[in-house]
């Protein structure tokens, strides 16, 4: 095409959103979003648990269907559009990405705390023994400097990955830290290694800072539909791809199918209610806490009678990561007193 | 067991974090004594510091301390699951009992609350991980109480506190953790989940475990925690819950935190401090046995 820069769009509304509906979604409901948004064009659909694979526990909440099982409810109602999935090592396993692959995922994003990469290399190369796409999502990139997030990427490249995502899994980053840490990124890594970017609305950036992120030379971006997603959503697709259309990007994707799946299907069939900036939200991506801590917040703070505001303030000077989850209880019983 | 018998004779091999912290709990411990420290690092912070206090120290391997230092009872390996695999060998051709540290999982899973005077008389007993040392002995207690479906449990540990074995290996931890749970515990199903946090300040090895327990009352289950707790706190003295037991729905929780001893290695890393404290409980409970023969 006349010069236009290629955008890779993943849509991950039937995993991020995952976490607004306790990871209940059913094999019907995955099938009818990942059918659409194979018809709209998007690059890749993530399928599977909030927490990744294998994630289905006390600790994050038991999933209605198993992955293996939303994965190929998906692949049976796509022809293009690859199906990704998630990992978190120390949660999923290879057995679990063994089965997810055998299901039909064909892009992994192995998911680590930006300055843990060294524990997804046996993923990693797992994914690429089974001829799987190996990306990274090096998440909670806001604790750390743009410096250190670039020598975990090196890791990365070194142990195969393809890709290396920014992931801003509290909706805390400013523009300048999206911007200074896609320019380390990409003066570090190899040419033929991606640099994807992934965010939460929590503080109303989601979609300026995925479009600073492209400008700075980041290729893939994750998406959901409506923006439903852990806390207060993520990157919402149907402004984002307009916005790269308007800037002179190319997506390959259908806006007005990509609208009509948000607003005929997601809207009133599969989020709870709308997903919006209040004080609980607002609050995580201010305190730096991982969105996917919305709803056990809330929990805890119901089953200690504590302001879940005060139990998010507080998990963000403790500075809980991705996973913590146990933390929240052990903060409210502690608040509680 | 205080007797006449001479202290049981303790050989480390390794001589990383884990080696030299098990060497200051050795020196402590009266029922024990400190045969020497093996390592292969002649420039290894842990052989100067066993020079330092007058300890045999070789960078030759076991299989020179054992060639060189006569009368030892007892080895703890604190080197590798590959370089264990050898050790073994060599130690039970020996007749000298090997306290495994490593994932090499070759000896039966010992959690010295829960199953050691069963495994007392096996020439190789492994410590699993640390979040079994932390969290195995409750969901034992658990199940002890009343009969448990799945338990659950999620480590945390300070990034600074995680060695490259576990980063490499970060599967067979959760995978032998949560087979630890059944088997050694006594649920009928077992998970196990592990966090690395790179908070500065470091964070204290804190710990879960959920336990389904269906109809069961808290009263009995938060006794036989306590009690519990208070066991292990007896070998790992920085071992304690941080909030009382609680049940909701037919699930457990139990919140635990461990500080370390802050012998060689800093007070945040509870997760090594509670291994080598659990190999030295079991290196005093064969001393104590010794003792009584």
């Amino acid at each position: 095409m006349s010069g236009r820069r290629a955008v890779k769009i993943i849509d991950t509304t039937v995993r991020d959103g995952s976490h607004s509906v306790a990871h209940r979604f059913t094999p019907a409901q995955v099938a009818t979003v990942a059918g659409a948004l194979d018809r709209a064009g998007v690059w890749a659909v993530a399928v599977g648990h909030g927490d990744g694979l294998g994630a289905g526990s006390r600790q994050y909440g038991f999933a209605a269907h198993p992955d293996h099982e939303l994965i190929a409810a998906a692949a049976a109602a796509m022809e293009s559009s690859r199906i990704a999935t998630a990992l978190l090592p120390g949660i999923g396993t290879k057995e679990d990405l063994r089965a997810a692959h055998d299901a039909g995922a064909s892009v992994v994003r192995v998911s680590t705390v930006c300055t843990e990469a060294d524990i997804g290399v046996q993923h990693l190369g797992l994914a690429r023994e089974l001829g799987m796409l190996a990306h990274s999502h090096l998440n909670m990139a806001h604790i750390a400097s743009p410096e250190r997030i670039a020598e975990n990427a090196l890791i990365v490249a070194a142990a195969g990955g393809e890709a290396v995502y920014l992931v801003d899994s509290a909706g805390a980053l400013m523009r300048d830290d999206v911007r200074a840490a896609v320019a380390a990124l990409r003066e570090a890594l190899p040419a033929e290694v991606e640099i994807g970017i992934h965010e939460h609305n929590n503080l109303s950036l989601a979609v300026a800072n995925s479009v600073a992120a492209i400008e700075e030379g980041a290729t893939i971006v994750d998406v959901t539909l409506a923006g439903m997603g852990a806390g207060a959503g993520n990157c919402q697709a149907e402004p984002l791809v307009a916005v790269l259309d308007r800037l002179g990007y190319e997506t390959g994707v259908d806006l007005l199918a990509l609208q009509d799946v948000a607003d005929g299907f997601v809207r009133p069939e599969l989020m709870p209610g709308p997903i919006v900036i209040d004080r609980l939200t607002g609050t995580l991506g201010y305190a730096g806490v991982p969105a996917s801590f919305l709803l056990h917040a809330i929990r805890a703070g119901e089953r200690f009678d504590v302001d879940p505001r005060e139990i998010v303030i507080e998990l963000g000077r403790r500075k809980a990561v991705v996973g913590q989850e146990d933390m929240i209880i052990d903060v409210a019983a502690a608040l509680a007193g | 067991m205080p007797s006449e018998r001479a202290p049981l004779r303790v050989g480390i091999a390794g001589s990383g974090n884990i080696g030299t912290d098990l060497m200051l709990k050795i020196e402590r411990s009266p029922a024990l004594e400190l045969a020497g420290v093996a390592g292969i690092d002649p420039e290894s912070d842990g052989l100067a510091r066993a020079a330092a206090r007058g300890h045999y120290t070789t960078a030759g391997g076991l299989a020179t301390m054992l060639a060189e230092v006569g009368g030892i009872d007892l080895v703890c390996d604190a080197t590798s699951a590959r370089a264990h695999a050898e050790h073994a060998r060599l130690l039970v051709e020996r007749g000298i009992k090997s306290v495994d540290l490593t994932p090499a999982a070759l000896g039966p899973a010992v959690i010295p609350p829960v199953n050691l005077e069963e495994h007392l008389d096996a020439p190789d007993v492994n410590l699993v991980t640390c979040g079994a040392q932390a969290t195995v002995p409750i969901a034992a207690a658990i199940a002890a109480t009343t009969p448990v479906a799945y338990a659950e449990i999620v480590s945390t540990i300070s990034s600074r506190s995680a060695g490259p074995g576990t980063r490499a290996n970060i599967d067979e931890f959760t995978q032998t953790t949560a087979r630890a749970l059944e088997t050694v515990a006594g649920a009928e199903r077992g998970k196990a989940i592990i966090i690395l946090n790179p908070a500065e300040p470091p964070l204290k090895m804190r710990n879960t475990v959920y336990a389904d327990v269906g109809e069961a009352e808290l009263e009995p289950i938060a006794a036989a925690v306590t009690a519990r707790v208070a066991e292990v706190a007896a070998y790992v003295p920085g071992y304690r819950l941080s909030a009382p037991p609680l049940l909701r729905d037919g699930t457990v929780t139990v919140l635990l935190e461990v500080t370390g001893a802050g012998d060689y290695l800093p007070e945040y890393a509870g997760n090594l401090d509670i291994m080598t404290s659990a190999a030295v409980r079991v290196a005093e409970m064969v001393a104590a046995r010794e003792a009584g023969r």
